[in-house]
């Protein structure tokens, strides 16, 4: 048996009989370390998803078991595939129906610009109506390129700040896609 | 059993029960392409279909080809039939022109060419008569145009993502 | 009638109307029994589903319009992505329909690699398709198992093309390389350990009492409406109707294997289950039969040179590689004018390529024979009178690929 070596997640101030952390960090590892994806797979990159989510590559690793397929209680959606012109409406409505805070993995070429299909029904990058996080390249990734990707949305979710939500930045990035609900 | 059904016996049959309907035939790389009038085309496939002899009874696939250069007959409708009786198999062709594409439809006869038509409307505009449901199948209800017909461009029209000049267009 | 049957009358799973009520039941387009972007809108009466109504085109890419615009050997990434759990048969299929056209043969040699390859995928298709069919009666177990399997076909892709699941394996007149010796080793490997994992699988399922109640008579139809309905593959195999391309029209040398096509009687899901299960074992006889028999030759055709795409190697030291290369690349190649219809048996039936030249750098017109948009509207009539929870079955053995579906 090796030795398991213990990865000191939050920065901690120990004294005799209290700890103490800042709330943000405790609050982001805590986030990081239970991203609930919410897979919406269309295409070939959707199988590739699903060679990670099976043994060999074994997604569950990185406290991604449980597959959330309402968006509702889901924290990061996995966008794999093609979206077309059809779809986006669809895809933009699920993102709306995630609750706050949300990250978006854009997998694959045609997720994040189109791809090879620049064609009259495809749309070129879901970026045009939602907003991205990480982007994967790969047509499609490879499961390993996917786990990458993965591990990129948790070193955001680690490192945002409890205040971006409320940012006006934020508010800024929303009012681009008009996904605004309160105007 | 009867004797073997042979791509030249099947033109034989054709010819015989259909002789003015005929208009042309050829078979390039062994498949009997016949070129017949729109009108007879449904009354042909269904013949087809129910003679028990030729039994050519199962619709490969339907589709269209647009040839803008051919005038007053652009639109080809294509059927491919084939008998798993005796492995053979038919292409029938009609030419429709382009301002009223407009042929009998074969849903009554093969209830799997209600997509296929549907496709082939989406793509073309090929106006299949009697169709129960003749509406856009893969596109959005709200496109206006045929895309697979040859004077559109693959690209979307209306885009304004992509620069042509980094995109070698 | 016995206190049960009079509990089932009553209870709310019975088939009988139970109040007269219909609900309208939205499946789709992305609920995760689905599996893929269709939409079903059901009436149902409370667990019973009286009509549906299908919206397809989610994912619908214009391969057609696109294949229109690429040279021949620019369009085999393209059919990559129409079934991609089985993308080699999609790939040889076109190659084999380009080479029709310009009337080149290939080496004996390149017809049996052909068809390893294509057995292989055609495995690892039926694989995803059963294991989906266990996860959806609630069997977990089997998709975990046979994942690892399907990634040691992914792992045999990797090795002879380079990549996993888009696979754009082999070149019109033959392959970019012969099998390396890696390959071989991995391919004897596999085959001796492949049907120990099978046959665990198999036996989790096929006999399982949960499963077959679940399966047996859910979805069925009849073979003369699969006929009608232009259903091929195992799908209408199951229905009880014996046609298979590999048989009928055998392309890649397929009459010099001896195989059995399974067939079902009540062409319901466990028929289709059983008759991909079969198929798996019996696409194993074939790969066996071919690597046994495997001939010595060239890997790739030497009469077309104006076809198949150099090796890169070639390419930079050797001059008339080098002028081929950029002929093929440019399209200054004259091809043949002629309209050809050639098919092979894809992982859900017969993948037709329905391709018209006008001599030109591209294809006039390439319509592809996608069997799973042909069948897929059956569904609604195989549905009808069922639970909704045998709908979701149903749709999981009937395997629509979203890419094939909408192209």
């Amino acid at each position: 048996m090796g030795k398991v070596e213990v990865v000191n997640g939050v920065e901690t101030f120990n004294g005799e009989g209290f700890q103490l952390a800042m709330l943000d960090k405790v609050i982001a590892a805590a986030r990081a370390n239970s991203v609930w994806p919410l897979p919406f797979a269309t295409s070939c990159c959707g199988i590739e998803y699903m060679a990670t989510m099976g043994t060999n590559y074994d997604v569950a690793r990185f406290g991604m078991e449980r597959m959330s397929f309402s968006p509702r209680q889901a924290d990061l959606l996995i966008v794999a595939g093609t979206i077309s012109k059809k779809l986006a409406p669809i895809l933009k409505q699920v993102y709306e129906q995630m609750a706050e805070p949300k990250w978006v993995l854009s997998v694959g070429a045609c997720a994040s610009s189109g791809g090879i299909f620049d064609t009259y029904s495809v749309l070129q990058g879901i970026d045009r109506v939602i907003p991205v996080d990480v982007y994967v390249p790969g047509c499609p990734p490879r499961p390993e390129q996917i786990i990458e990707g993965i591990m990129n949305v948790h070193r955001l979710v680690k490192h945002e700040s409890l205040r971006r939500r409320y940012s006006d930045e934020y508010k800024h990035l929303l009012t681009k896609y008009n996904l605004n609900e309160d105007e | 059993m009867s004797n073997p059904i042979t791509s030249e016996l099947l033109l034989q049959r054709l010819q015989e029960r259909f002789g003015e309907a005929i208009l042309q035939h050829e078979s390039p790389y062994d498949l009997l392409t016949v070129e017949v009038t729109p009108s007879s085309a449904h009354a042909i496939v269904k013949w087809l279909k129910e003679d028990n002899e030729l039994a050519l009874s199962f619709l490969t696939l339907l589709g269209a080809v647009h040839y803008p250069d051919q005038t007053g007959r652009e639109m080809a409708v294509v059927y491919h039939l084939h008998s798993l009786v005796h492995n053979v198999r038919l292409r029938l062709k009609a030419f429709l022109p382009i301002e009223d594409p407009s042929i009998a439809t074969i849903t009554d006869i093969y209830v799997g060419a209600n997509w296929q038509e549907r496709e082939t409307f989406d793509f073309y505009g090929v106006k299949f008569v009697g169709h129960p449901n003749l509406v856009r199948i893969l596109n959005e209800d709200s496109m206006d145009y045929h895309p697979m017909r040859k004077e559109y461009q693959l690209e979307d029209a209306t885009r304004e993502d992509k620069d042509d000049r980094f995109f070698g267009r | 009638m016995s206190d049960i049957e009079q509990l089932k009358k009553q209870s709310l799973f019975s088939n009988d109307t139970i109040n007269g009520e219909i609900a309208t039941l939205n499946l789709g387009p992305t609920h995760p029994a689905t599996h893929g972007i269709f939409q079903n809108v059901l009436k149902v009466d409370g667990e019973k589903i009286l009509s549906s109504e299908q919206t397809v085109g989610y994912i619908h890419r214009a391969f057609e319009k696109l294949a229109e615009r690429r040279p021949y050997n620019q369009i085999t990434p393209i059919t990559d992505r129409l079934n991609y759990c089985s993308s080699p048969i999609n790939n040889l299929g076109w190659d084999m329909t380009v080479e029709k056209l310009i009337g080149a043969g290939v080496p004996k040699r390149v017809d049996y690699m052909r068809v390893i390859i294509m057995e292989l995928a055609r495995i690892a298709d039926h694989l995803v398709c059963n294991s989906v069919i266990g996860v959806d009666t609630g069997a977990l177990t089997g998709f975990t198992y046979m994942f690892q399997q399907r990634e040691a076909i992914y792992e045999l892709f990797e090795e002879v093309c380079g990549a996993r699941l888009t696979t754009n394996i082999g070149r019109i007149g033959g392959f970019e390389r012969d099998f390396s010796p890696v390959f071989h080793e991995k391919l004897k490997k596999f085959l001796k350990d492949f049907p120990k994992h099978f046959n665990e699988f198999d036996s989790l399922l096929s006999r399982n009492r949960i499963f077959m109640d679940r399966t047996i008579g859910g979805g069925p139809i009849s073979g003369e409406r699969a006929l009608d309905y232009g259903f091929t593959g195992p799908n209408l195999r199951a229905a009880g109707v014996d046609y298979d391309v590999r048989v009928m029209n055998p392309y890649a040398s397929y009459e010099d294997f001896d195989f059995i096509i399974p067939v079902g009687t009540q062409g319901d899901t466990y028929d289709r289950f059983q008759v991909r299960q079969e198929e798996i074992r019996q696409s194993l006889a074939i790969i066996h039969q071919a690597y046994n028999n495997l001939p010595e030759g060239d890997y790739y055709s030497k009469d077309i040179p104006e076809f198949y795409l150099p090796a890169k190697e070639d390419v930079y030291t050797k001059m008339e590689a080098l002028i081929y290369h950029f002929k093929i690349v440019m399209g200054e190649i004259p091809v043949p004018v002629g309209e050809v219809y050639h098919s092979v048996e894809g992982g859900n039936g017969e993948l037709g390529y329905y391709l018209i030249s006008d001599g030109g750098r591209t294809p006039y017109r390439l319509q592809f024979r996608r069997p799973c948009f042909i069948y897929y509207q059956a569904y609604p009539e195989m549905i009808t009178g069922q639970t909704i929870s045998d709908a979701v079955l149903t749709l999981s053995s009937l395997n629509v690929i979203a890419g094939e579906l909408d192209a």
